[in-house]
């Protein structure tokens, strides 16, 4: 599908999404409550079908979190861009890991550098960093004197 | 971090392999939960090499930050490179000239042989082959040279820059790359010879760690590993950058999944790699090696993504650009950490020793999981 059909498609299953369309993909954005329900739509729909999961991500707007979900379809070959704003003082969003395996690695790579937690993910801890770790270290304001080196 | 080894209540044993292990090839952690000599579970446990790469390139500019990202797969670093710059110049929007292009792709098919032999001969010593490692290195060595001479540098070339490629090619490049395809095609027939047609070596790989089409898909698998179940995933194919949509290769796929097949869609990928090579070495177009681009690069707000084909699977670059000089987010979505994810998966039921040939086949390359 070409991201207009892909968008009509969308807001036929759902009227309160808003689109961005100036990146390479479409951009859909997503209520963060309403985003487990309708991530299973993009998979389990015949003609959308977004088997894939490529890449999660979180992205510090100072002000909010943005979590940015890559789909692809291998079969019906398109993609779309996922993004649920989060509260920064408690950003909380369902996890995906039941729908998409390769999720739980992701979210716990953004739960441990973003502090972002994955509500029903099964085994939410540090990935890279150890467990006594203080901090979301990609976060924009976090400083660290002793081993951040600063250019 | 360290779990508490011993028996757990219901009398399984837990032991660790790593971070300190030859059969990780670097810094991994394995806790593996054991019941007899059947693997129940294993918990990788990662960070030993993380340089939270994406935190540096915050603070670095367009031009500075590729460099860095030779550090992550360190056997693909210019296939690495390349991404970076395909990200870069979708958000300059600067036309590389085709001189510039071609010389990406061959390099790249070289850094893809290099990676594969290296894998080849590591992976054989895993299962206790010592033999194919030095054949392995023999060949690779002449990359390395290639390498060395053209860019400067054997491992983390660095010869990229958006726009096209830092300075033109060796004089020596072309007779050097074909006294390269001749040897290795003509060593080819011993790779088979030493690994592929040895019955114990079958017997250790096949149907070990077979994984499903569609729990590849659902790890995010790709590159050998997802192609090995039958998932056609090769980025070359499916989003062709570069000149890679005017030549002719096959995406090498097999169907079972398991260590074997991951091993023979390396070997098949070494072949078209070859080929590919073979097509471009006499064609290389005359021209500029390199768009004029300013001093000081600045992307436009947006968002921009690209993808390559590594050695390891498909690499992306997720660049968030407020319209300064350095990027606000970058995100990298490296081959081996979902790879690695599906390891847990693939190992369930399988004897502790069938372990090292699954991690052998996934090809781990640990500071690319890490980043």
């Amino acid at each position: 599908m070409t991201a207009t059909e892909l968008k009509d498609k969308l807001q036929s299953i759902r009227q309160t999404l808003s689109f961005e369309e100036t990146a390479e993909w479409l951009t859909v954005n997503v209520d963060s409550a309403e985003f487990h329900d309708f991530a299973l739509e993009l998979r389990d729909q015949a003609e959308l079908d977004f088997d894939f999961l490529f890449c999660v991500t979180c992205v510090d707007w100072k002000t909010q979190l943005s979590m940015v979900y890559h789909l692809r379809s291998l079969d019906r070959k398109h993609s779309i861009v996922v993004k649920c704003k989060l509260d920064r003082e408690k950003p909380e969003i369902q996890t995906v890991s039941d729908l998409w395996h390769t999720a739980e690695f992701h979210e716990r790579e953004a739960y441990d550098l973003f502090g972002v937690k994955f509500t029903g993910h099964p085994d939410l801890r540090r990935l890279f960093l150890t467990d006594d770790w203080v901090g979301w270290p990609l976060r924009k304001d976090y400083d660290d004197p002793v081993n951040m080196i600063k250019l | 971090m360290l779990e508490e080894v011993g028996t757990n209540t219901e009398g399984d044993l837990i032991i660790n392999i790593g971070p300190q292990h030859p059969s990780t090839h670097g810094v991994l952690h394995l806790v593996i939960t054991l019941h007899g000599e059947t693997v129940k579970k294993v918990e990788p446990h990662l960070g030993y090499i993380h340089r939270s790469i994406e935190k540096m390139c915050e603070s670095l500019s367009y031009r500075q930050f590729i460099y860095v990202t030779s550090r992550m797969d360190y056997l693909s670093s210019h296939i690495n490179n390349h991404a970076c710059a395909l990200a870069v110049e979708k958000g300059l929007q600067v036309e590389v000239p085709e001189r510039a292009q071609v010389i990406r792709v061959l390099l790249d098919e070289l850094t893809r042989l290099a990676s594969h032999q290296l894998w080849w001969g590591a992976m054989a010593m895993d299962v206790g082959a010592i033999t194919p490692f030095f054949h392995a290195f023999r060949e690779r060595e002449m990359i390395n040279d290639i390498m060395e001479e053209t860019c400067g540098a054997r491992l983390t070339m660095n010869y990229m820059v958006p726009g096209g490629v830092m300075f033109d090619l060796h004089p020596n490049f072309q007779r050097k790359v074909k006294e390269f395809v001749q040897f290795f095609r003509s060593k080819f027939d011993e790779y088979d010879e030493l690994l592929t047609g040895n019955i114990i070596f079958q017997e250790r790989t096949k149907g070990v760690g077979a994984i499903s089409k569609e729990m590849a898909i659902s790890y995010g698998c790709t590159g050998p590993v997802a192609r090995a179940a039958g998932v056609s995933c090769d980025v070359r194919k499916l989003n062709p950058y570069e000149v890679y949509h005017k030549l002719q290769f096959d995406e090498v796929l097999q169907t079972s999944g398991d260590s074997y097949a991951r091993y023979l869609v390396r070997m098949g990928e070494m072949k078209q790699s070859l080929s590919i090579i073979d097509q471009l070495i006499d064609n290389i177009p005359e021209g500029d090696f390199q768009a004029k681009t300013k001093a000081v690069l600045k992307l436009p707000k947006g968002e921009f993504y690209s993808m390559v084909e590594t050695a390891r699977g498909e690499l992306g670059v997720y660049i968030v650009s407020e319209g300064g000089m350095t990027p606000y987010r970058i995100k990298f979505r490296s081959p081996g950490f979902s790879n690695l994810s599906a390891l847990d998966h693939m190992a369930r039921g399988a004897k502790i020793g069938d372990l090292v040939a699954i991690m052998g086949t996934l090809d781990l390359v640990i500071p690319d999981i890490d980043r």
